[in-house]
């Protein structure tokens, strides 16, 4: 399988990364030569073989459902790029 | 006094509780050492100097009191992946500008409680996608090795006063340095240029796909990749999870051990973290492996394979027959299929994982008309080129109608790469033996590989199985090349049996000794 530059500029607006023209030729081509190294995969006979969900076999760990932790509204926001009174802004979503 | 900073971990140790030498001596050693060789290697991201003296004084206060911990005064450099509070963690991206986390790494953590010193962040490859070191934001890390040429001299006869011969001419040969710069290898090329170079004692590292066994033979030093499970992932910046491990860099075998065993532990924090006890890996070194079973992949033998890395591979295979070990061919069949499955997997897991950069909680944010411009513009332009590329590949191959096709397909293909593993095993074998590398290091600015993505990615073909089966794999040094270049051999072992490993290790060790750069920086 192989994408054309449609596929990329789709692919590019669902990975919410922008892309020039340039780019998404340039993306084209690298994609291309990527997804032709990976084709491989699609002879190798997998019937009856499970996918991998955990690498190592074990039950996944619980925690109780109890508070740990909080009280950090503080930490949270301090690295945030524009924030007011603990929240973080970003440009205004709703009219 | 000698340079400190040539001391090991295990010979610092001594010294810093038989109180030959302090935390603070040390310390200051390497913290010169890094301010002289930093401009031209850029191992270092961001040195931490005030911090690095007051760990160094509280190390020693507890040294003077007998109450040192494993590590105490032990001064280590932390690759940028790993969280650590108040300083400097980027992931070497652009996008993750400024970010100084309010909380520490569980590894990071186990180290300091243990006594070590930080010393600074370390270079790596951005987001740890890479192979060169060439991705960081921060540019490229340079290896302290470099490749030497030897040339024939003719000697001319010279004479001083009466008779007294200076030279009586002939030939000599010399050995001397080549000036062309290369590549530490990655992601933790930092991490393994500050270890070769000796601007710390010791580093974290961390391997989704090779990224620590790789830099680590391309730099003459020890690299392991703990079992997944070993070392606990909280507070590490993610790139693909059910892959991702950290471990240490190290100058030697010993020193390797000394450090996996402070950095893992059982970490309620890491759903996946595996409650087993950590074992006193030192302990395995130097036990005989009289009888062990050492398979030899017949898959690993691959086209174009350079003639001195299957010499390589060859004396490897000698010095552990001598040493009493039983030497069996095996098949990995799935083998050649590592390496797609892995350019499927761990970039849809990045896409997954690296969402969250948005511009909205922490880093670079970009303006834009609307909020979706603003998510848009951020992530392109705190993305570098590598990650880009990888995002689009894991976000395609996740897409509606792709996801059986590629993801379910190469989550299969993994099953059957480990249990290639499991059936070899299954059948008494011990620890496999292979190659860490196809080549020795390469260029900086190797036009092959900038023209070809692919390319760049086949350095990982032998380390790259190791992370799909969750398998502990270290990288030893074996010898050089005939330009004087380090080469790597890599054992994999059993799940959680890191101990094997280290007690085949050293008997490598044993046999090819260490290897240290010519200083030129």
């Amino acid at each position: 399988m192989s994408v054309d530059l449609q596929t990329v500029k789709r692919v590019a607006r669902l990975a919410r990364i922008a892309v020039s023209e340039e780019d998404a030729e340039r993306m084209t081509g690298e994609l291309n030569a990527i997804l032709g190294f990976v084709e491989q995969l699609s002879e190798v006979d997998v019937s009856g073989v499970e996918p991998m969900t955990s690498v190592t076999p074990m039950e996944m760990k619980k925690r109780q459902d109890v508070v740990t932790d909080g009280n950090k509204a503080a930490d949270i926001v301090a690295n945030a790029p524009a924030t007011e009174e603990n929240f973080f802004l970003v440009p205004k979503v709703v009219e | 006094m000698s340079d400190l900073t040539r001391l090991t971990i295990s010979q610092a140790r001594a010294k810093l509780r038989a109180k030959e030498i302090t935390a603070t001596e040390i310390t200051e050693a390497y913290l010169q050492a890094i301010d002289r060789a930093n401009p031209a290697l850029n191992a270092y991201v961001a040195v931490t100097g005030d911090k690095a003296r007051d760990m160094a004084k509280a190390s020693d206060a507890r040294l003077v009191k007998g109450e040192g911990g494993a590590l105490e005064g032990i001064p280590l450099g932390i690759k940028d992946l790993f969280g650590t509070e108040g300083v400097h963690t980027q992931a070497c991206s652009h996008v993750l500008d400024g970010f100084k986390p309010r909380y520490e790494s569980t590894v990071t953590s186990n180290l300091w409680a243990d006594g070590a010193v930080m010393l600074g962040k370390l270079n790596m490859d951005e987001f740890a996608m890479g192979s060169s070191n060439e991705t960081s934001h921060y540019g490229p890390v340079i290896n302290p090795w470099r490749r030497s040429r030897v040339d024939t001299v003719v000697m001319p006869t010279t004479h001083q006063g009466d008779g007294g011969f200076v030279s009586a001419g002939g030939t000599k040969t010399q050995r001397s340095l080549d000036n062309a710069q290369l590549v530490p290898g990655g992601s933790s090329g930092g991490s393994a240029t500050a270890v070769s170079a000796f601007l710390c004692a010791g580093a974290t590292a961390t391997d989704t796909g090779g990224s620590i066994r790789q830099p680590a033979a391309f730099t003459g030093t020890v690299g392991i990749k703990p079992t997944y499970g070993r070392c606990s992932r909280w507070g590490i910046v993610a790139f693909a999870s059910s892959l991702d491990q950290a471990g240490p860099i190290a100058r030697d075998v010993r020193d390797a051990a000394i450090l996996l065993k402070s950095m893992a532990s059982v970490d309620p924090k890491d759903t996946t973290s595996v409650d087993r006890p950590v074992p006193d890996y030192e302990a395995a070194i130097g036990k005989p492996i009289k009888g062990m079973k050492v398979g030899i992949p017949r898959e690993y033998r691959v086209d174009g394979m350079p003639e001195e890395i299957e010499a390589l591979w060859q004396k490897g295979i000698a010095w552990l027959k001598d040493a009493g070990a039983e030497i069996v061919d095996i098949s990995l069949p799935h083998t050649k299929y590592a390496l797609p499955a892995y350019y499927i997997v761990a970039p849809a897991e990045a896409s997954s994982n690296l969402a969250r950069y948005d511009g909205v909680r922490y880093g670079l944010r970009v303006p834009g008309k609307d909020i979706v411009e603003m998510y848009e513009k951020t992530r392109a332009a705190g993305f570098g080129r590598e990650v880009k590329r990888r995002i689009m590949i894991g976000t395609y191959v996740l897409s509606a109608g792709y996801y059986d096709a590629y993801y379910l397909q190469a989550q299969k293909v993994r099953n059957l790469i480990k249990r290639d593993f499991e059936n070899v095993f299954a059948a008494g074998v011990d620890v496999i033996l292979t190659p860490a590398t196809p080549s020795a290091a390469f260029g900086i600015a190797d036009e092959d590989m900038a023209a070809d993505p692919v390319k760049m990615y086949l350095n990982d073909i032998f380390t790259v199985t190791v992370n799909m089966a969750g398998l502990p794999g270290i990288a030893v040094p074996a010898g050089l090349d005939p330009k004087g270049l380090p080469l790597g051999l890599q054992l994999i072992g059993r799940p959680f049996e890191e101990e094997t490993l280290f007690q085949t290790a050293g008997v490598i060790e044993q046999a090819a000794g260490t290897f240290q750069p010519e200083k030129w920086w």
